[in-house]
């Protein structure tokens, strides 16, 4: 899966949680949490979806790593190995 | 025979619309069934059946405009006489069409479908709002009235004219309940600030080994931790009813869901102190998805018996959360933060969160309420054991 592919699931995930965001106001490089009203939950259902969509599993404790939309592509790819 | 009527779906509902029937004449009903879907002014709701039986007729037609209380439905009992319930089924029709009803939310006029095609000079309209009706092109003979004796007021007219804006009504539904709550309940505040280490910790090693769809987030320890002190403290768990209290015999705990485009509601964990926090998670995922999408089940909108708001990891540190009528409590849990805590002679740093509670001064007093905190704070320390 190429990465242009790979954002487009992320974007099509968040939209899913938070269908009144639009991919053009979101910086892509910045804390994706900061941006959007996303609670535990809500944060929690974007990577059960992510999960589904992609089926990689992402334990608790790299979700450090997952702060903007840019570290979670970067982050799937290796996981998918792209 | 069993009269179904709408229920009120909350302390602030006064009317709805039949949106879709779920049954039809003949079909057999057990307690719990979904009969209808009626949407309210926070959501459209799946109504349930209190009773076993078989449906007779329907009676209001989807797109009627119901008050609270209004016939929509009859059932047979089982075993009952399908002759007898023909007759008295006709009886309740007559004396709900006729006569000076009085204005009585149980004896409220609603149109059965024969009804809906009798010439409309048999409808009642003041004469507001028939002159209204024509200045704005509305046809009044397709209103169902909620004026005295089932006549279409100003009001009827006016609302069926304006565009159905969900955002305002969710903001006057939440109006009314609130200013209701201000207004009558003595409420009193307490909080406590709570470590959650052990809280954390026991997450932690539970999510490491799951799934993230089997994941269990910190909000399921609070739901069965305020669940059972609640089951302890019978005077927090309850009713406020016609100037009395009543406390509640099981444990619904009432969770408030924002929604996206505004507005909360705060359906119902039924029996939240029977079930594990795997179970809770669950059911609270599976609340949070519905309550979104507009999907709630009548029984989970009435039921709360206390009810929980977890402002959320992004949040803020504290809430004085008030009480959603008829409950009498409400317990807030604010944003998880490290806080200096002294133990002994050290300070540490310590994951904590501050639990408030919303409480009615009728039903109890500021020390049974700190005791109750007290046990939440007390059983958030035992992670394991919830």
């Amino acid at each position: 899966m190429d990465e242009q592919t790979l954002r487009a699931t992320v974007f099509a995930a968040l939209s899913r949680i938070a269908p009144e965001v639009t991919p053009g106001e979101i910086g892509t490089a910045s804390p994706l949490r900061d941006q959007v009203d996303l609670d535990s939950m809500d944060y929690l259902n974007f990577l059960i979806d992510l999960h589904t969509r992609l089926g990689v599993d992402i334990p608790e404790s790299d979700y450090a790593l997952l702060g903007s939309i840019d570290d979670i592509v970067r982050y799937l790819a290796a996981r998918i190995g792209a | 025979m069993i009269e179904f009527r709408l229920p009120s779906l909350g302390a602030d509902m006064d009317r709805g619309t039949l949106l879709e029937w779920r049954v039809q004449p003949g079909t057999a009903v057990k307690k719990g069934d979904v009969i209808a879907v009626v949407d309210t002014t926070k959501a459209a709701i799946d109504v349930e059946s209190w009773h076993d039986g078989q449906v007779l007729e329907l009676i209001a037609a989807p797109g009627d405009v119901l008050p609270v209380g209004a016939l929509m439905a009859v059932l047979l009992e089982v075993g009952e006489d399908l002759a007898a319930a023909r007759a008295r089924v006709e009886a309740l029709k007559a004396a709900s069409h006729g006569g000076p009803v009085a204005a009585a939310p149980m004896t409220a006029t609603v149109l059965a479908p024969a009804e809906a095609e009798a010439p409309r000079a048999a409808r009642r309209v003041s004469p507001a709002a028939r002159k209204r009706a024509a200045d704005l092109g509305v046809d009044v003979g397709a209103l169902a009235g909620t004026g005295p004796g089932g006549a279409v007021t100003l009001e009827d007219v006016e609302r069926a004219a304006a565009p159905r804006d969900r955002h305002a009504e969710m903001r006057k539904t939440i109006a009314a309940a609130m200013a209701r709550a201000k207004r009558e309940i003595p409420h009193y505040y307490l909080y406590e600030d709570v470590a959650v280490q052990a809280a954390s910790a026991w997450l932690r090693t539970e999510n490491e080994h799951r799934p993230v769809t089997e994941r269990i987030l910190i909000a399921a320890l609070y739901i069965k931790a305020v669940a059972l002190a609640a089951r302890k403290f019978s005077d927090l768990n309850g009713y406020w009813i016609d100037g009395g209290y009543r406390s509640a015999p099981a444990v619904h705990v009432g969770v408030a869901i924002s929604l996206r485009q505004g507005g909360l509601i705060a359906p119902a964990i039924h029996d939240a102190d029977r079930k594990t926090p795997v179970e809770l998670m669950r059911a609270l995922g599976d609340l949070v998805q519905r309550a979104r999408a507009g999907s709630l089940r009548g029984s989970e909108l009435t039921d709360p018996t206390i009810t929980l708001t977890n402002l959320g990891e992004q949040s803020v540190t504290g809430i004085l959360p008030i009480i959603n009528p008829p409950q009498v409590a409400i317990v807030g849990v604010g944003k998880v933060s490290e806080r200096p805590w002294v133990a002994g002679d050290r300070v540490m740093p310590m994951p904590v969160a501050t639990v408030s509670l919303g409480a009615d001064h009728r039903v109890s007093d500021g020390h049974r309420g700190a005791l109750f905190l007290a046990e939440i704070r007390d059983l958030l320390q035992q992670p394991g054991r919830l």
